[in-house]
C-alpha cells in the first residue's frame, strides 16, 4: 500500500473511517506506543516527579498522549483531522485537544511548553495539499512557532517517516534555521522495518547539553574480528555427516565457521531482532549422538 | 478544553501582534474531577498569566480567585487548591473564543476548540 502522505490532505485521508480503523488496529497501537515511549525516552525531562506540560503535536486520537499521561505528564494535543479527535474524546484522554494545522503555526504563547513531542506527523507538511500551501513557508512556520512557544533549553522530539533524504534535509534545515539545535537519531539503521528516524531538537544554542543521543541498534564496531583463534572456540560447524547429495557436501565441506555465525547475529542484532548472546557454546559441534 | 490550554493559546491570525488572552464566550462548561498536584502547580505558577486565568475563571462562572496573585501564596493550600480547580477542573464544553484584536471567533464544540485559519489569515 502507497504511503498515506500521497494518498490525500489528512484532514481528508484521515476520516471517520480511517480514523476509527487506524485506533482499532492493535498493531498500529503497539507501534504508536513504542515510538511514543522512545520520545518520551528521548525527551529526557528532568526525573523529578514533577509533572510538565507537554506539546503534541499531530496527536490523532491519542495513542501518544495515553504515553504522556502514563508518565504523568499533562498534555495539550493539536490535530488537523476532526474525526481523529473525536476518537481521541470517545477514548477519553486526560489531555486537551486542540483542532488546528501545524502548518499555520502552532499559536500559543512563547516560552510556556516543557517540552513537544510529535509521532509520525511532519512530514505531512512536505505536501502541498491546497493551491494556497506552500511545504517551506509552512515548514517555517511550524518549526518557527514551536521554537518560540518551547521554554528555554526544553525539547521537542518529533518522529517522521521522510520519503527521500531530500525530504529529510528539507525538515532538518528548516528546524535548523529556526534556531534549534540537535541533530537526527535513527534507530535501528540496518533494519528497513525497524527503523526509525527521530528528530531530536532542543531550543537554544549548542552546548554540552545539546548533544544529540544515542540511536538503538547502531553499529559499534563489527566485532568478532579480533576473537578468532582458541581452538575450541573457533570450531567449525560441519555439516557434512548428513545425509546430503554429494555435490552439495563438497561446497559445505568445511562448514560455516564461528565467525561466519558471529556475524550472523551481529547482523541480525542491528536489525533490531531478539539474538540469543554469544557464549562459549555458540557455533560449536553438536555431539555424535545427535 | 480547560483554562490551562486557554491560558497558553493565543490568535495566530496574521498580522495580530497581541492576540492573548483570547475572551471567552461559555455556553457550556462542565467540570472534571483531576488529581491534585501541588508540584505541577507550582510549577506551572510562573508560566501561567494570572490577570488572563483570573478573567477567564469569571467567564466560566468561578469567582473565587484573587485578581492578583504572586508566588508567596503558593504555601497557602486554600489558594493552591482554588488555582487547581480553575486550572485543570473547569472545562469549556461549548462556546467560542474570541481574538481580541480582530474579534474573530474560534467556535468551541465538545471541547475542541477550532484554531483553523482561513486561507487569507495565514
Amino acid at each position: 500500500m502507497s504511503r498515506p502522505e500521497v494518498q490525500a490532505p489528512p484532514e481528508i485521508f484521515y476520516n471517520d473511517v480511517e480514523a476509527r480503523k487506524y485506533t482499532s488496529s492493535s498493531r498500529i497501537i503497539e507501534i504508536q506506543a513504542k515510538l511514543s515511549e522512545r520520545a518520551v525516552e528521548l525527551l529526557a525531562l528532568p526525573d523529578d516527579g514533577v509533572p510538565r506540560l507537554l506539546l503534541d503535536i499531530g496527536c490523532g486520537s491519542g495513542l501518544s498522549g495515553e504515553t504522556l499521561s502514563e508518565n504523568g505528564h499533562q498534555w495539550i494535543g493539536l490535530d488537523i483531522s476532526e474525526s481523529m479527535l473525536d476518537v481521541a474524546l470517545e477514548r477519553e484522554v486526560e489531555g486537551d485537544l486542540i483542532l488546528g494545522d501545524m502548518g499555520q503555526g502552532l499559536g500559543m504563547r512563547n516560552g510556556v511548553i516543557d517540552g513537544a513531542i510529535s509521532i509520525s506527523a511532519v512530514q505531512w507538511l512536505c505536501n502541498a495539499d491546497k493551491s494556497c500551501h506552500e511545504p517551506r513557508l509552512r515548514l517555517k512556520a511550524f518549526f518557527g512557532s514551536l521554537y518560540k512557544c518551547l521554554a528555554r533549553g526544553a525539547r521537542a522530539v518529533l518522529q517522521v517517516y521522510p520519503e527521500s533524504l531530500a525530504q529529510r534535509e528539507l525538515i532538518l534545515g528548516f528546524a535548523m534555521r529556526a534556531g534549534f539545535a540537535g541533530g537526527v537519531v535513527v534507530d535501528y539503521p540496518h533494519s528497513t522495518k525497524k527503523r526509525k528516524e527521530y528528530l531530536v531538537l532542543t531550543c537554544g544554542p549548542p552546548s554540552l547539553t545539546t548533544v544529540t543521543p544515542k540511536a538503538k541498534g547502531e553499529d559499534e564496531e563489527s566485532c568478532s574480528e579480533d576473537e578468532s583463534s582458541g581452538d575450541e572456540e573457533n570450531q567449525t560447524v560441519c555439516i557434512s555427516d548428513r545425509h546430503r547429495p554429494r555435490k552439495k557436501q563438497r561446497i559445505t565441506k568445511k562448514g560455516k565457521g564461528r565467525d561466519w555465525v558471529l556475524k550472523k547475529k551481529e547482523q541480525m542484532r542491528k536489525k533490531g531482532n531478539h539474538v540469543p548472546p554469544d557464549t562459549k557454546y555458540t557455533a560449536r559441534k553438536r555431539k555424535a549422538r545427535f | 478544553m480547560r483554562l490551562l490550554t486557554h491560558n497558553m493559546l493565543s490568535s495566530n491570525i496574521k498580522g495580530v501582534t497581541n492576540g492573548f488572552p483570547l475572551q471567552i464566550e461559555a455556553v457550556k462548561v462542565v467540570e472534571k474531577q483531576v488529581d491534585f498536584n501541588p508540584d505541577f502547580l507550582k510549577n506551572m505558577f510562573s508560566k501561567v498569566d494570572w490577570t488572563a486565568l483570573a478573567a477567564a475563571s469569571k467567564a466560566l462562572g468561578y469567582a473565587d480567585l484573587p485578581e492578583a496573585a504572586g508566588a508567596d501564596m503558593l504555601d497557602s493550600d486554600d489558594f493552591l487548591r482554588r488555582f487547581h480547580h480553575a486550572l485543570l477542573q473547569l472545562h469549556l464544553e461549548e462556546g467560542a473564543l474570541v481574538c481580541p484584536e480582530t474579534g474573530r471567533r474560534f467556535p468551541v464544540s465538545k471541547g475542541i476548540p477550532n484554531m483553523l485559519l482561513h486561507e487569507d489569515e495565514v
